[in-house]
């Protein structure tokens, strides 16, 4: 049906490139920016949403129910965050009491570049509420895509490409994770890693490489296609993990 | 010091016409030679020893050319890497460049001569030549007068840049064609041929102030005219692409055209530079990915 490419560890390298070169312009826009842009990329794909349906029951294997139900849910998923975008760091932002003449406060900052293993079920969904929360607070990603129906993410690519999203947030490759695994943990130039449905072998091995570079590293389990859309696979929780969390002292008083 | 010719009335020479195609094509085949590691670990290493580590900014300050000087000495704290070859500053930062590599081997080059566009009465250019020079400039990079190139006056290309070659001493004169401006290869390939008849020890292709800078077939076409020159005078002049160069990998590349066109004799830092500002970082950062496997990052080197 067709030729799927399968992602080298070169490839990973060079999505990492554009990740990194892409990340402070895409922190320094506003968030309300962002916010657009996602709400942007929801109204592409609802734009598309019967491609996404019969590719979804073609290659998927899913109920026609199902399927635009899977659409449908990734569609709002998109505005859910997309709403967050500018609401985050007020809700999990702080003012700190401190006992010292100073105002303090701490504020959320993007962790950087984040790698992404999706998960294998939910080919469109799984992707959606992956890469969301992670870009919604400014930073750039490499999702790894493997499963049965790999040419959805690369027409999810498409959405992404005609939603003004700039050229280097989201880097999606199709391949094995096992190939890549090794070479995703130990690259110093990756900040956070989020893997989701991860094998006890493969949260070894990148929790071993990913030790020198002290990277980010956050495991969820596969969930069903049923699961991922319910409204427990969403929330700002989603989105701490790829923070960090910036405090400043500042004097005040005489 | 090698003999530099001086004629009162100077001939434009007869050079052969570059054929385009061919040259882009040779290029772009050398280029798509695949280098394996231990080849690849020398060739980084030998690239370090080779760089002209320049800041030719309007913003330079001597605080900048000091740590661009430290990072020459030792461009890894933490590896026993070389340093490199020349540090590259503007005039008034010489003196501070001198001060910072004293006691090594990195030569101090600085532009002059009315660097990056040339236009100023010769002996203006002359002058600031001879200033950089008596600060303690072991190399100094001239442009050529392009407007005179452009307009067909040979001769007086090569006055000038005869009239530079003296005023440099001992310095090495580091000629700039500025090929970016020069439209075609054949006039490149004729420009090289003047600048080394009016005595230039190294051809360097820009000012890294033009766009397109140093490209792979401009490189090939000057090494060329550099290999004939050789082979009709015995003098072996040497090359520096400038400008644009950021990446380890096209770095690469510009050793296999040098090995290719002009052998082993060039591929010393004496005959063979590269003028870059960033390039040193991703020297690093593959040396440092052939040595631990891991990709990294420039967030664990100095800026630069």
């Amino acid at each position: 049906m067709a030729n799927i490419c399968r992602a080298s560890r070169k490839d990973f390298r060079d999505a990492v490139v554009e990740a990194r070169e892409a990340q402070d312009g895409w922190a320094g826009r506003s968030a309300f920016n962002r916010g657009q842009i996602l709400y942007r990329m929801g109204e592409m794909l609802e734009s598309r949403r019967q491609a996404f349906v019969d590719v979804l029951v073609g290659t998927a294997g899913y109920s026609a129910d199902e399927a635009v139900a899977e659409v449908d849910v990734a569609v709002d998923r998109l505005v859910y965050y997309a709403g967050w975008t500018d609401k985050f760091a007020q809700v999990f932002g702080a003012v700190n009491p401190v006992a010292s003449s100073h105002f303090d406060f701490s504020v959320p900052e993007p962790s950087g570049v984040v790698a992404a293993f999706c998960p294998e079920t939910a080919p469109l969904l799984g992707l959606v509420s992956c890469m969301a929360p992670v870009i919604a607070t400014g930073n750039t990603v490499i999702l790894v895509v493997e499963n049965d129906a790999p040419t959805l993410a690369l027409d999810l690519a498409e959405v992404l490409d005609t939603s003004d999203l700039p050229g280097g947030v989201v880097n999606i490759l199709t391949g094995y994770r096992e190939e890549l695994r090794e070479h995703v943990g130990g690259h110093r130039d990756v900040d956070a890693i989020l893997s989701v449905g991860a094998s006890t072998e493969e949260r070894t091995i990148l929790e071993r490489e990913g030790a020198e570079s002290v990277t980010r590293m956050e495991f969820r389990p596969d969930r069903s296609p049923a699961e991922w859309r319910s409204g427990e696979s969403q929330s700002p929780y989603w989105m701490t993990p790829f923070v960090e969390f910036k405090t400043t002292w500042h004097p005040v008083g005489r | 010091m090698q003999q530099r010719p001086r004629t009162a009335d100077y001939r434009p020479p007869q050079v052969p016409s570059v054929d385009e195609v061919a040259a882009k094509e040779r290029a772009s085949r050398l280029a798509s030679r695949s280098i394996k590691q231990e080849a690849k670990v020398e060739g980084l290493l030998r690239l370090i020893t080779m760089l002209d580590l320049t800041t030719l900014e309007g913003a330079d300050t001597p605080g900048k050319v000091t740590s661009l000087c430290q990072k020459a000495r030792t461009p890894d704290p933490d590896r026993d890497y070389p340093s490199v070859g020349a540090v590259c500053v503007y005039p008034p930062m010489v003196p501070v460049a001198r001060e910072h590599v004293a006691g090594t081997d990195i030569n101090v080059a600085s532009v002059a001569s009315y660097f990056p566009s040339g236009q100023a009465a010769l002996d203006e250019r002359v002058e600031e030549v001879e200033r950089v020079r008596d600060a303690g400039a072991d190399e100094i990079d001239v442009v050529i007068n392009r407007n005179a190139f452009l307009s067909g006056e040979y001769g007086r290309v090569h006055r000038e840049v005869s009239a530079l070659a003296e005023a440099s001493g001992d310095a090495h004169l580091k000629v700039i064609l500025e090929t970016g401006e020069l439209a075609t290869y054949d006039a490149v390939r004729l420009a090289s041929r003047i600048a080394m008849d009016a005595g230039a020890d190294f051809i360097k292709t820009s000012t890294g102030k033009v766009k397109p800078a140093a490209t792979m077939p401009v490189t090939l076409v000057m090494l060329e005219a550099i290999r004939d020159f050789y082979r009709e005078t015995g003098r072996k002049v040497g090359m520096k692409p400038a400008g644009g160069i950021r990446k380890a990998k096209p770095a690469l590349r510009y050793l296999v055209l040098v090995k290719e066109t002009l052998g082993d004799d060039w591929l010393t830092p004496e005959r063979f530079r590269i003028g870059a500002s960033s390039l040193l970082n991703d020297l690093l950062i593959q040396l440092e990915k052939e040595r631990t496997g891991r990709y990294h990052s420039k967030r664990y080197l100095s800026l630069g």
